[in-house]
């Protein structure tokens, strides 16, 4: 037992040590599209495990990430952007002190607008206490237009709708998928511990849950803080790849984006979540097609944005109808599924042989 | 001293007064029931003393400390622990997990040392696990501890449900209806759980049961309730000869 316990660390510790090295690979020999597009994955991977450490897991059905997200990378664009970008850039009102001259380095920067989520993360999660369900989802929902708005209206903190732009592209791939997976082990972590314990307690029966001892109340803010800090990183992580960012990238349709990776991969699947966010990074990629227009057959078919939108939204519905546990469920990858696996297929081989 | 008293307790919801009066003192180690025809109010009660509802009137004591509208996992910290009427199992997750989140109300380690599994919250997780697994075999529960609870047969489920309140080293246990819909000798069973649980863990126990057997075959003492008064209390056979309460259970004499 404790050999397979060191086999399996030892190949975990190989397995992300494969995926670092692989970043900085790509980072250089991929064309930008590939880049682009494993970068998104990576962000998408921190978005949709934070997502289900909050459904899945403590079974609070959230619609705020989008204003999360869009708290940490406004955050994180304004410490990095230097004070000459942000005079050039803020048009409607100058930027209001201490933004005006703060400058600081990327990671800092990551930091704190992982902790400032955080603290926004407490806010919306406080009516998580007294709402349930479909109320919670359209509170929490309302929370995320509010952070929306608040962009798009106060000039001299985010200069309203025109957003930021010339925010230094410190973000790389190692970046992206370090914090990817540091997310991943810690929620994992924390799952797999008593306070995982008693979030799943409280995702199957608050009232039992309350009756052996869980104090509601500490559990479910401590599950939404702790989800906001890495949904804040994710979206420095973005700000700091896009170079630019405005209110409309933090449109409801983010959180939409990341309950259908959540659903697909399995809101209980920390990994599956991981397959899932890589199908939608590169589908949302690939449909971009749709939405523009071409000649097909001879018809001139003029393209239709929002296309891509309504078919997520339909593949939502689907995989909500018929294939509701997702990719992979409540399971999780696991090296002794690999184990049992090559094993099975080495029996196999040695019976053949042996009937030969 | 009394482990549990109550004192004027009362619950009105709206104009329904559901539980009016209501007064009890239970001594260490006394296992009392509480019966009643269904919607007496016997139910209404077990929620008051564990926080489930504060109570519109009155007190509830413990230990000698006034525990009135505090919130259930407060309650439950403090030494009550309870199992409802219709079990309210975790039922996707497995025995062990049942009886382990019993203890999650004694873990001191932060989430944060969770996380990074620091020593201290290693020691008390593996703490945690071996005296789980002493209770689930004290219990009669070890060969099931992989299982998932729901897939348990009830009589075992119901069981469990009794270790899980057990891990959280309650003083006062509360028993909600323990061996409604058993048969005659699961119901044989459980009774000898019930005594059983209470001498091992020297508990204090209060017990709402509709089978007449059970309550009158274990319980010291009893309290009956009808529309949310007390009508009669005593022993069981002070209780069973006592004119109010046939007429309460079977109605009046025309």
């Amino acid at each position: 037992m404790e050999k397979r316990k060191n086999l399996r660390r030892a190949l975990s510790v190989v397995a992300v040590i494969g995926v670092m090295l692989f970043t900085v690979w790509a980072e250089r020999h991929m064309d930008a599209f590939q880049v682009r597009l494993i970068h998104m994955w990576g962000i998408y991977v921190i978005l949709v495990s934070s997502f289900n450490l909050i459904y899945g897991f403590t079974g609070q059905f959230s619609l705020a990430h989008a204003g999360l997200t869009a708290i940490g990378a406004y955050t994180v664009a304004l410490l990095t952007l230097s004070p000459e970008a942000k005079q050039v850039s803020f048009m409607l009102a100058p930027p209001v002190w201490p933004i005006s001259v703060v400058q600081w380095p990327f990671v800092p920067s990551l930091l704190l607008g992982g902790l400032l989520t955080a603290v926004v993360g407490f806010v919306i999660g406080a009516p998580a206490l007294r709402v349930h369900g479909d109320y919670l989802l359209i509170t929490t929902f309302g929370f995320s237009e509010i952070i929306r708005l608040l962009l798009c209206n106060v000039p001299g903190v985010c200069n309203g709708a025109m957003g930021l732009k010339g925010i230094p592209k410190n973000t790389n791939l190692a970046w992206v998928w370090g914090l990817a997976i540091i997310t991943i082990f810690a929620t994992k972590r924390l799952v797999d511990s008593s306070y995982g314990r008693a979030l799943r307690c409280i995702r199957e029966d608050e009232i039992a849950a309350e009756a052996v001892g869980v104090n509601l109340s500490f559990h479910k803010i401590m599950a939404f803080v702790f989800s906001s800090f890495f949904v804040g990183i994710a979206g420095g992580l973005l700000a700091n790849l896009l170079g630019t960012v405005a209110p409309s990238t933090f449109k409801p349709d983010l959180s939409y984006a990341v309950i259908t990776m959540a659903v697909l991969g399995g809101v209980q699947s920390l990994t599956g979540g991981v397959v899932a966010a890589g199908i939608y990074a590169i589908t949302s990629e690939l449909l971009r097609t749709i939405e523009s227009p071409r000649q097909i057959f001879g018809i001139n078919y003029p393209g239709m944005p929002g296309l891509r939108a309504l078919t997520f939204a339909v593949l939502l519905l689907l995989l909500i109808l018929f294939y509701r546990r997702g990719l992979m469920g409540a399971t999780e990858f696991s090296w002794d599924s690999v184990f049992s696996r090559v094993q099975r297929l080495f029996g196999k081989a040695k019976s053949g042989g042996e009937e030969a | 001293m009394s482990v549990l008293e109550t004192k004027g307790l009362t619950m009105r919801f709206g104009g329904l007064t559901a539980v009016l009066d209501f007064n009890l003192t239970l001594e260490e180690g006394e296992l009392v029931g509480l019966i009643g025809p269904n919607g007496s109010g016997k139910t209404t009660v077990f929620n008051m003393i564990t926080g489930f509802y504060e109570p519109t009137e009155g007190k509830i004591i413990l230990d000698g400390r006034e525990i009135t509208g505090l919130r259930p996992d407060q309650v439950a910290s403090l030494g009550i622990a309870r199992i409802f009427q219709n079990s309210r199992l975790f039922r996707e997750q497995a025995v062990l997990d049942n009886v382990l989140i019993g203890h999650h109300l004694r873990l001191r380690s932060s989430p944060f040392s969770a996380v990074l599994r620091l020593p201290g919250y290693t020691r008390e997780e593996k703490q945690a696990h071996e005296e789980a697994m002493t209770l689930l075999e004290g219990l009669g529960l070890a060969d099931v501890v992989g299982e998932i609870a729901g897939s348990l047969p009830y009589g075992l489920q119901r069981k469990l449900e009794v270790a899980r309140a057990l891990a959280t080293r309650p003083s006062l246990l509360l028993l909600d209806e323990p061996a409604t819909g058993m048969s005659t000798e699961e119901t044989t069973e459980m009774m000898d759980f019930i005594l059983k649980v209470r001498d091992d863990f020297q508990l204090t126990i209060l017990l709402i049961e509709h089978h007449m057997r059970v309550v009158m075959g274990i319980c010291e003492r009893m309290v009956v309730l009808n529309y949310g008064k007390t009508i009669a209390r005593g022993s069981p056979e002070e209780i069973q000869n006592n004119p109010e309460v046939i007429e309460a259970y079977l109605g009046a004499d025309e």
